[in-house]
């Protein structure tokens, strides 16, 4: 066998002899990809195309895929439970923002420097809890503490603005300018577009190498994977890690998207769970099923908005997404993606 | 000796598990461990394979003291476990299970003639490769783990309970793989609550109470024991 197959721990289908070629489509249906390829086509040709505000909730909704696409890593990968992401959002949001209103640092330097304060932040978090046996819903406990009492050090901040936020400088300019990340809401699309196809090679990528087999063992049954020999400490350290550094990389995008930067909205408990009900609505630990949940669940929310502004009430959003949550998990509790997959014949041939 | 343990103790916060527990496992023995539920038994090996941390004492795996190290550590010495209660991967297939089994080091290298040796050896497991594992019955479920554990190419292993649950001629066919396995040269430590079956089969055999050895010898000679016999044979 080669070193490819060295690396994949697990092989697909060893009677195809899938397995030896690797690769990152080795696994996938000829189906599948050709449907990927239609649905990223459309993806790149959008902006030609819709108007104004489609394109501004198309945002909204890569935006939703990618966060989910990050926490997905943690819980459903890993089985990690996270309730407190917006700590990683807002980290590297202000961050990067910090950095350029300051310094004038590009984001593309401040997405590095916030990734790396969210990751060391989700190892702090991660070694406290895996340390000291801290399980489940504790775990949960404890990633929301850690969110809260940062967003309360935020307010207090003089630097980052405190309470009254951060803004960074707004310039009417013709030309889209990459480096800073100003410009058009077309280039910002593109730019979202790009983390969440980057994260979902990424995924795709982890769950066929090692760490992602090690990462569903320790899911199904840690002790498990502990008999077997499986560094469980360290791989979930990986997650944890990981997920952290590329919410907060979401981060730095929503500070240059928005301009602005508010610890009681960023750092909130309530952007913690609306960037996990897309995964659990599009289905926890499959690859398609966060930016699935993102369409699903940003499409409703802005519908009613919409209708609701004409009919002047308020709050409907928020309770349509805990009805859709409801729905889900009572008639799709694997979430919505397994089974619109097996409607559409995409299951992985055994 | 394989394995020395010396003057452990182990404490779940105040609560006492094991209490001075010495012992020896020679290699290509087959050595039982027996008492009621809350013995200590399983606190026992979870500490030998490295899953607890004891407060004192010395656990000693080829002269290499390997007392508080991680699992990981442990495993990659050949040093193995199947734990209670059958923990396979129930939605991983039974060759994908097979495969976590080879996670080590030690073990990478040789998978593919591994399995061949698993199947051969189960051939349950072959006919059942591509399944799920929750599918599995109970017994089926119980050589999976069994099979798992020889993927990582263990030198001597450690079962806790392997008859938990199962009906007598299951319990019949897992302890005489587990024979088996000796005789192919790994030494077994046998966590059993069935106590007849496992001091038949043991060469030596220590007794458990509240988290002390209190009786040791052959397996022959506890089974004649009268503490014994009324203790836990109910005779």
């Amino acid at each position: 066998m080669s070193g490819v197959s060295e690396n994949r721990v697990l092989a697909g289908s060893p009677s195809t002899g899938e397995a030896a070629r690797g690769g990152l489509i080795a696994d996938v249906p000829r189906r599948a990809l050709i449907l990927l390829g239609l649905f990223a086509a459309l993806l790149l040709v959008a902006p030609a195309t819709v108007g104004d505000y489609l394109l501004s909730v198309m945002i909204l909704v890569l935006y939703y895929a990618y966060l989910g696409l990050a926490w997905n890593v943690m819980m459903g990968f890993a089985g990690q439970f996270s309730l407190g992401h917006a700590l990683y959002i807002g980290l590297g949001g202000y961050t990067a923002g910090a950095l350029f209103v300051h310094y004038g640092l590009p984001p593309w330097f401040g997405m590095v420097v916030g990734a790396a304060v969210a990751a060391v932040m989700g190892g702090v978090i991660g070694a406290l809890g895996f340390r000291f046996g801290v399980k489940g819903v504790y775990f949960a406990l404890l990633t929301i503490a850690f969110a809260e009492f940062t967003r309360i050090l935020f307010d207090h901040w003089g630097w980052v603005g405190a309470s009254s936020g951060l803004y960074l400088p707004v310039e009417y300019r013709d030309t889209d300018d990459l480096w800073l990340l100003r410009g058009s809401a077309t280039m910002f699309y593109y730019v979202i577009l790009a983390m969440t196809a980057g994260a979902f090679i990424l995924c795709h990528w982890l769950l066929q190498r090692r760490v992602g087999y090690y990462w569903q063992a320790i899911r199904e049954d840690q002790e498990a994977a502990q008999t077997l020999g499986i560094d469980v400490f360290r791989y979930k350290m990986i997650a944890v890690m990981l997920s952290a550094a590329m919410t907060a990389i979401g981060g730095v995008f929503y500070a240059f998207y928005y301009n602005n930067l508010y610890p009681e909205t960023i750092f909130s408990m309530h952007r913690s769970i609306e960037l996990m009900l897309g995964v659990i609505i599009g289905g926890i630990g499959t690859l398609f099923g966060p930016i699935l949940g993102a369409i699903v669940l940003t499409t409703l929310g802005e519908m009613l908005t919409g209708l609701t502004e004409d009919l002047g009430l308020d709050g409907i959003k928020q309770m349509s997404y805990g009805v859709a949550l409801l729905v889900i998990i009572v008639y799709r509790p694997g979430g919505l993606w397994p089974w619109l997959r097996r409607r559409l014949g995409l299951e992985k041939p055994r | 000796m394989i394995l020395e343990v010396r003057n452990l103790d182990l404490y779940y916060g105040d609560a006492q598990a094991l209490d001075d527990v010495s012992l020896d496992i020679a290699e290509r023995e087959i050595v039982a461990i027996v008492g009621a539920n809350g013995a200590g038994k399983t606190s026992l090996i979870r500490t030998i394979g490295g899953m607890c941390r004891p407060a004192r004492g010395s656990i000693r795996y080829k002269g290499v003291d390997i007392a508080g190290q991680p699992s990981h550590k442990v495993c990659e010495l050949g040093v193995a476990q199947v734990a209670e209660g059958r923990q396979i991967f129930p939605n991983m297939t039974v060759r994908e299970n097979l495969e976590m089994g080879a996670v080590l080091k030690r073990a990478r290298a040789g998978k593919r003639g591994t399995m061949e040796k698993v199947f051969a050896m189960l051939p349950r497991l072959r006919e059942r490769a591509d399944q799920a594992a929750g599918t599995l019955s109970g017994g089926e479920q119980q050589m999976l783990a069994i099979g798992r554990c020889l993927m990582g190419q263990p030198e001597m292993v450690m079962f806790d309970e392997p008859s938990l649950g199962l009906a007598p001629t299951i319990v019949q066919e897992v302890f005489r793989t587990i024979r088996d396995l000796h005789d192919a040269g790994i030494t077994v430590v046998l966590v059993e609550q069935n106590v007849s079956a496992s001091l038949k089969m043991a060469d030596r055999a220590y007794v458990l109470e509240n988290g002390r050895v209190v009786l040791t010898g052959t397996g022959a000679e506890l089974l004649r024991d009268e503490g014994v016999r009324q203790a836990y044979l109910g005779l």
